[in-house]
């Protein structure tokens, strides 16, 4: 059945748009009207020529600078950045490497901590009272500076049968530092769902551990999912602190060249890759926002 | 002798007196419902018998056996007794099919297909065999409280507990749920409920328990309860009942 067909049965209701309503059935709903050019023409004018003067007005202010010239030597020559482009990439894949294994290393962990923080029997309090110093503590502290705590101060240590490389521990440093945010993510998921779902669990006769698992846990997920979005785009940059304690990755490969070329065209190439990388992962965070919300829209009527 | 036997039973909320020595007796296959203001304690006591709530004093048995007692195992009590709430409660991740099926999979360790067979064999009793598929947000009121009751019978209970279970319905859905429990009644399953209504309770309770700041003060048959109240507090409770058209 078409939108236009007069329902059977239903009530003639008197239009409220001046539409005719028919002898025997509901007024049709208003029609969709057709992209109309000429009302379109202006505005899209106006905004066009508004666009084009502003930016054009900026363009020549810029590259009218005196100091223009070298501005663009020193951050946009393209022969460095395209001299530059293959070791930075290849720094940048490493930092895609370290913020996949970190991102499956931090969601794991931080949703043990979470369970372990929200486990309600009175013979886990000390475990409860481990992860709240835990998260108070890595939540407390600049995660630069435990990079470089464990980047370069466990490798120091020689430790035998422990990794030395700076790459291991900096990646360490960076899940142990996360995790702790991820963790009060995953408990507020917890936290919100609601305690009938506990009582219904329980008079089940699901234990507390399988009342988490089965029911508990996969509606915190879901109730986090766009926060933890976040925290992905948000890792995605903050891999880049490991270049301080001499992880080879975009952000040092393009150090490294600026270093021996005194040009800084490199370091825009790390920028532009991680724009790349960084602005398809907000975008998908936003999109995942948004079905979120407009599920709790759902759920609420 | 009674199925549940309740004996003094006390609940403190911090310092506010919830149940105050409450005493009430069930026979098998029996319907008693608790009415009473809200704040007079019936949803406390029907937690009390499954052991949502842990009462401060008094007992509870169920067939002469304490409700706390380790003779019923870890889930030996839930496998007897069955709640259905006012919100439901069902599991929002999961369909109807697995909302039936989620505790005698896990808790029992009842193979899938002899638990889908066995929830299916129920929802069809409730008229809810099309629904196995759908997920719970995508029914009505009506709809998701027929299938939180079937959750409940998928153990089987010998006692069904029932919390206000139209409260939340809109008053054209209230009769779906109602015809189901009449019919549960009619399958001799011992029951007690919590309900604000009165026309209902009148026409499926054998007993009726009024509780007033949480002590029954007056237990009857519906009949009588309702026509001719003894204590003081029902009279008042039902006059107020009648002066707002709800009896």
């Amino acid at each position: 059945m078409t939108a236009t067909d007069p329902q059977p049965g239903a009530n003639a209701r008197t239009g409220s748009c001046g539409v005719r309503p028919a002898p025997d059935g509901p007024p049709p709903p208003p029609r969709k009207r057709a992209f109309d050019w000429r009302a379109a023409l202006a505005p899209g004018l106006i905004s066009s020529a508004s666009i084009i003067v502003v930016f054009g007005a900026l363009y020549w202010l810029i590259t009218s600078a005196e100091q223009w010239p070298r501005i663009k030597a020193q951050f946009f020559n393209i022969d460095h950045m395209i001299a530059a482009a293959p070791r930075v990439a290849q720094g940048f894949l490493t930092n895609l490497q370290v913020w996949l294994i970190a991102l499956a290393c931090i969601g794991v962990w931080a949703l043990v901590l979470a369970v372990v923080r929200s486990l309600r029997g009175p013979v886990f309090a000390p475990f409860r009272l481990m992860v709240v110093v835990y998260i108070d503590v890595f939540r407390g502290l600049p995660a630069l500076l435990l990079v470089i705590l464990f980047g370069f101060g466990i490798p120091a240590l020689s430790i035998p049968g422990l990794p030395n490389s700076g790459l291991f521990w900096g990646g360490v440093a960076m899940v142990l530092s996360y995790s702790a945010y991820v963790a009060e993510i995953y408990r507020s998921g917890i936290d919100a769902v609601h305690e009938g779902q506990r009582a219904a669990a329980k008079s089940l006769g699901l234990s507390e551990w399988q009342t988490l698992i089965y029911a508990i846990l996969p509606q915190a997920l879901r109730n986090v999912l766009p926060a933890l979005m976040n925290i992905v785009v948000a890792l995605q940059k903050d891999v880049a602190l490991l270049s301080v304690i001499g992880v080879r990755d975009a952000v040092r490969e393009a150090q490294i060249y600026t270093a021996t070329t005194f040009n800084y065209s490199s370091l825009i190439v790390a920028a532009l890759l991680f724009l790349l990388a960084t602005i398809p992962m907000a975008r998908l965070a936003d999109w995942v926002n948004q079905r979120d919300r407009a599920r709790r829209l759902q759920m609420a009527e | 002798m009674a199925e549940i036997a309740i004996r003094g039973l006390t609940k403190y909320f911090g310092n506010r007196l919830v149940l105050d020595r409450v005493d009430l007796d069930v026979s098998a296959h029996e319907v008693v419902c608790l009415i009473g203001a809200s704040g007079s304690g019936k949803s406390t006591l029907l937690r009390c018998i499954n052991r949502l709530i842990e009462p401060d004093h008094g007992s509870i048995t169920l067939g002469g056996v304490p409700v706390g007692s380790a003779q019923f195992g870890r889930t030996g009590l839930q496998q007897r007794v069955g709640i259905v709430f006012q919100s439901y409660n069902l599991f929002p991740h999961l369909t109807v099919l697995d909302n039936l099926t989620l505790a005698p999979r896990k808790v029992q360790g009842m193979p899938r297909a002899t638990a889908n067979e066995r929830a299916r064999e129920i929802l069809s009793l409730f008229g809810m065999d099309r629904f196995a598929t759908a997920y719970p947000e995508q029914l009505s009121g009506g709809q998701q409280q027929r299938v939180a009751i079937a959750r409940a019978m998928m153990n089987a209970p010998d006692v069904l507990l029932l919390d206000e279970v139209t409260a939340a319905l809109d008053p054209e859905l209230v009769g779906e749920v109602l015809r189901i429990i009449h019919d549960l009644k009619t399958r001799g399953l011992t029951m007690v409920i919590v309900t604000h209504e009165m026309g209902f309770a009148r026409d499926v309770a054998d007993r009726v328990c009024f509780l007033y700041d949480g002590r029954i003060v007056e237990e009857d048959t519906p009949d009588r309860l309702f026509t001719a109240p003894q204590a003081p507090a029902t009279q008042a409770f039902l006059a107020r009942l009648i002066a707002s058209g709800r009896l």
